[in-house]
């Protein structure tokens, strides 16, 4: 019984009824007799498990085979086509499955059926017994007093603060994992050059788009002309200038104050990287004038400026403020007014420089 | 082993195997560990096998990693696609994905090999968990194997940061976007978040660092440290000798079950072949990330229905539920110049800090309540301990309602329901859910152990109709025998403990609200039968199923 029977009510789990103190509990009557099985009466009954068992493994013998035909005999070759790929991967794991299954299984069935199954019990002992950790309590005491470290204390605290600083050096040579984020993710590739506008280009293939290209409830996926030219950082500039490009009737637009001519006769522009957690917003509903980005779910309302309707993005899409040059073709007529993506720590400060 | 003493000669042996044996023996002290462990007795129980398999697929996953590693190039460079998946033929992308296609196509046996890895990931991380939720419902985790819980706890997280950093390494479309969302959240950190971000990534998102970055805690670091904390996990099992549950013979000074040569050791190799086998035939039939259809890592693209592999669902599930907004009001603040994203902020870190939290210092929480210090090594049924199974049982609705919410579009489309609806109902459930849980297992738990007392008493039901000469009929309970009451009976069932004065004869406010949960947790109890009842029982043909009130009584 263990502790089941010690102790006082309040400290072990004893229940107590009515009149007692201490009640007496069922008694344990020790490990069930052992059942014999079949296999241990009947040789007829082990011989039979004895086969059985080394059939098991003589399946596994068949699953090794199959795997080494697969793999020698279907030639992956140029250009396999998808099906042999396919078939080999699927005799590739029957052969290892077989070859596994039958050795596991075979010894279970072996364990269970032929080995002994008589259950035994052992003794548990003490984690800790009182006399070692006295004995370790000796030791340790003696080794604090023969390395003096009490009575020196100068040499233990010119250690301790010499350990202190020591791993000074590995936070520091850890400080050029990167560059410092300054104020790059405040400015995309959108920014006219040498007072050059940026044209707005069909992601992936790079060629600009003609405002008269952009019909009433169609939608582009559009990139910076000049960003496919790039040799450097190309990802890390497509990350952050992104653009979805539709077209509405002008009228439910509802511009706010300052914004009325950063689209053109209806087209506008929107950064496609979410402001929850940078996913590219990517599904655009024609008739509901929404922008739902697919990996949470947040919704913008192309009608109210990409306002958050729905989701746990916390702030509008920022807005390209885009134009017409002279051949027709769409521009951005500035960089964004306000970082894109996903919010930190500096945003707003950024927003204000950029605003200033 | 020392030096044979000159009183007895020494030892010769006479075969080619046994000198062999013998030379190495006499270097290494085998007799010795194996007289220790050679017969070393193991607890059997269909539920302790799930670290058994957690341990297995480790093993796996070393075994197909170093395999994928011959092949894998972490490389970012850009390149243009030059294997056999027509598809993709000229296609830019980087080294990392196409090394992965090419093991994926021009590989022989590096598909299986890949597909076993990543079967092998998601059975790790899906083993541990239940092998954690085994150990929290039985009680396994109470003294002396606190602390092994901790080292659990730790391999849960190491296994899911394996299972991350693994996941972005090809580089595909899906991880991309993965490690975008990894992005969002980080530079939502307040002070330091965006220089986390650049010091992650080399710089801006994507950048040309990461993959190699991750790559190197992949194989190395990750790996290294849950392979330390499995060598603490196991020296502790040993140390501790294995949890049994309860049943006749078995108790807390003895251990019951198979020794470890020959049944156990052969059940538990068995099994590890068991593990690869099931684990290949996954492979061989059911694709797991077809990287080749999602294409390479490009910010622009994303596909609908997209998920994080099973274990990151919960986090992504969160993000999912917080609303950015409340009518005009966005969750998101800037103060003093500064943006506080919690609209990210509070979803990713605070439900995974909570059940975390709670789930590392469970072990020493009831331990405070019950103010128990005796060492615990047979386990509870679950039904014997009502308020922490209803406690486990809360946590892990409240988990599976995030998980659930991971896939919000997907039971979106496939039910075709509204996404709103669905985001809305388990925005409710998130809240509520949790609390039915805990109150309906709470009140199964009670009624299951009624059921046992009412079993011990009265016999099972036989399903035999008699009529009595007087007319009455009755059907016949079977009375058990003395070995399967004593399951039924035989557990403790701890009673609430009231607030006691400390030595200054003051009742502390920390100790009034130990006492407040010693309540909660024990006052609905079941006491386990006795034999009195028993003998009630009999004597009256039907007795109370309840023990006596008064009996209940005292422990309030």
């Amino acid at each position: 019984m263990g502790n089941h029977s010690d102790g006082s009510p309040n400290h072990s789990g004893t229940v107590a009824t009515a009149g007692q103190n201490e009640v007496e509990k069922f008694q344990d009557p020790g490990i069930p007799p052992h059942r014999l099985r079949l296999a241990d009466t009947d040789p007829k009954a082990a011989k039979r498990a004895e086969r059985q068992v080394a059939l098991l493994f003589g399946i596994s013998v068949v699953g090794t085979l199959i795997f080494l035909v697969a793999y020698f005999a279907i030639d992956l070759g140029e250009d396999s086509a998808i099906a042999t790929i396919r078939l080999q991967n699927m005799l590739l794991g029957l052969g290892t499955a077989f070859a596994m299954l039958g050795i596991g299984t075979g010894i279970v069935h072996w364990a269970k059926a032929l080995m002994p199954d008589h259950e035994v019990s052992e003794e548990r002992h003490a984690i800790r017994y009182e006399e070692d950790r006295q004995a370790a309590v000796r030791i340790v005491e003696d080794i604090v007093e023969e390395t003096g470290i009490k009575r020196r204390p100068l040499i233990r605290n010119t250690l301790l603060g010499a350990v202190a600083l020591a791993p000074l050096p590995a936070v520091a040579i850890f400080g050029d994992l990167g560059p410092r984020p300054d104020d790059k993710l405040a400015h995309t590739m959108w920014a006219p050059q040498e007072g050059k506008l940026k044209r707005l280009a069909r992601d992936p293939d790079g060629t600009p788009i003609k405002a008269s290209d952009v019909t009433i409830g169609s939608a582009f996926h559009v990139i910076p002309e000049g960003l496919n030219e790039l040799h450097e950082g190309k990802l890390n500039e497509k990350a952050k200038a992104v653009v979805l490009l539709m077209r509405l009737d002008p009228a439910s637009l509802n511009p706010s104050e300052g914004r009325e001519d950063w689209g053109y006769n209806g087209i506008v522009a929107y950064s496609k990287i979410c402001t929850h957690v940078g996913c590219p917003v990517a599904l655009y509903e024609q008739q509901t004038h929404h922008l739902l980005c697919p990996c949470h779910q947040s919704t913008f309302d192309l009608t109210q400026e990409c306002k958050v309707i729905f989701g746990p993005a916390s702030r509008p899409l920022p807005q390209l403020p885009i134009a017409v040059d002279d051949e027709g073709y769409l521009v951005a007529t500035s960089d964004f007014k306000e970082p894109v993506g996903p919010s930190y720590w500096e945003r707003d400060m950024h927003e204000r420089s950029i605003t200033s | 082993m020392s030096a044979a003493s000159p009183a007895e000669p020494a030892f010769v042996a006479k075969t080619k195997t046994g000198r062999f044996t013998d030379f190495v023996d006499a270097r290494v002290g085998g007799s010795g560990i194996l007289r220790e462990f050679g017969r070393k007795v193991f607890p059997d129980h269909w539920s302790f096998m799930f670290g058994e398999v957690a341990l297995y697929s480790f093993v796996i996953l070393l075994l197909s990693g170093t395999f994928l590693t011959f092949f894998f190039d972490p490389s970012m460079a850009e390149t243009h696609y030059d294997g056999s998946y027509v598809p993709l033929k000229g296609v830019e992308m980087s080294v990392a994905y196409s090394s992965s296609l090419d093991i994926s196509f021009d590989i022989r046996g590096g598909l299986f090999m890949r597909q076993v890895h990543h079967w092998a990931a998601l059975l790790f991380v899906a083993s541990i968990a239940v092998h954690m939720l085994r150990v929290f419902f039985t009680g396994a985790f109470r003294k002396p194997r606190e602390m092994n819980w901790v080292v659990g706890s730790v391999l849960l997280i190491l296994a899911m940061a394996a299972g991350f950093t693994g996941y972005s390494l090809p580089d595909d479309l899906l991880s991309g976007n993965g490690l975008r969302i990894i992005d969002g959240v980080i530079k939502s950190i307040p002070v330091v978040g965006t220089y986390i971000s650049f010091f992650l990534f080399g710089g801006e998102f994507p950048g040309t660092a990461i993959i190699s970055r991750l790559y190197m805690l992949h194989i190395l670091l990750v790996p290294a440290l849950i392979l330390l904390m499995i060598v603490l996990h196991l020296f502790m099992v040993v140390v501790h000798k294995h949890t049994q549950y309860p049943g006749p013979g078995r108790n807390d000074n003895n251990v019951v079950g198979y020794p470890l040569g020959p049944v156990y050791a052969a059940k538990a190799g068995g099994f590890f072949f068991i593990v690869f086998g099931v684990l290949a035939l996954m492979a061989g039939f059911f694709t797991i990330n077809p990287i080749w259809n999602y294409g390479p890592y490009d910010p622009s693209p994303v596909s609908a229905g997209t998920q994080p592999d099973w274990y990151i669902g919960f986090v992504d599930g969160a993000l999912r539920l917080m609303p950015g907004t409340f009518g005009d009001w966005h969750v998101e603040q800037t103060w003093l110049g500064f943006v506080f994203t919690f609209n990210v902020l509070l979803p990713a870190l605070v439900p995974a800090g909570i059940l975390f939290t709670v789930m590392f210092m469970y072990p020493w929480i009831e331990r405070w309540i019950t103010k128990d210090d005796r060492e615990h090594h047979v386990l509870d049924r679950p039904r014997n301990a009502p308020t922490r199974t209803a406690i486990g049982v809360a946590g892990f609705v409240w988990y599976c309602v995030m998980w659930a919410a991971a896939g919000s579009d997907l039971i979106a489309t496939h039910f075709h329901v509204s996404l709103n609806d669905v985001t809305y109902w388990l925005r409710a459930l998130f809240f509520v859910g949790p609390i039915i849980a805990f109150i309906v297992t709470k009140r199964v738990a009670l009624a299951l152990q009624r059921k046992d007392r009412e079993i011990a008493l009265h016999g099972r039901e036989t399903g035999r109709i008699v009529r009595l000469p007087h007319g009455e009929f009755i059907e016949v309970h079977a009375p058990l025998d003395e070995y399967k009451r004593y399951k039924l009976v035989g557990f403790e069932s701890p009673q609430v403990l009231p607030a006691v004065p400390n030595e200054h004869g003051v009742v502390t406010r920390k100790e009034k609200r130990r006492a407040f949960l010693s309540r909660w947790f024990f006052e609905d109890r079941v006491a386990p039968a006795t034999p009195a009842e028993l003998e009630a029982a009999h004597g009256h043909g039907h007795a109370a199923v309840e023990a006596p009130e008064e009996a209940k009584s005292l422990s309030h």
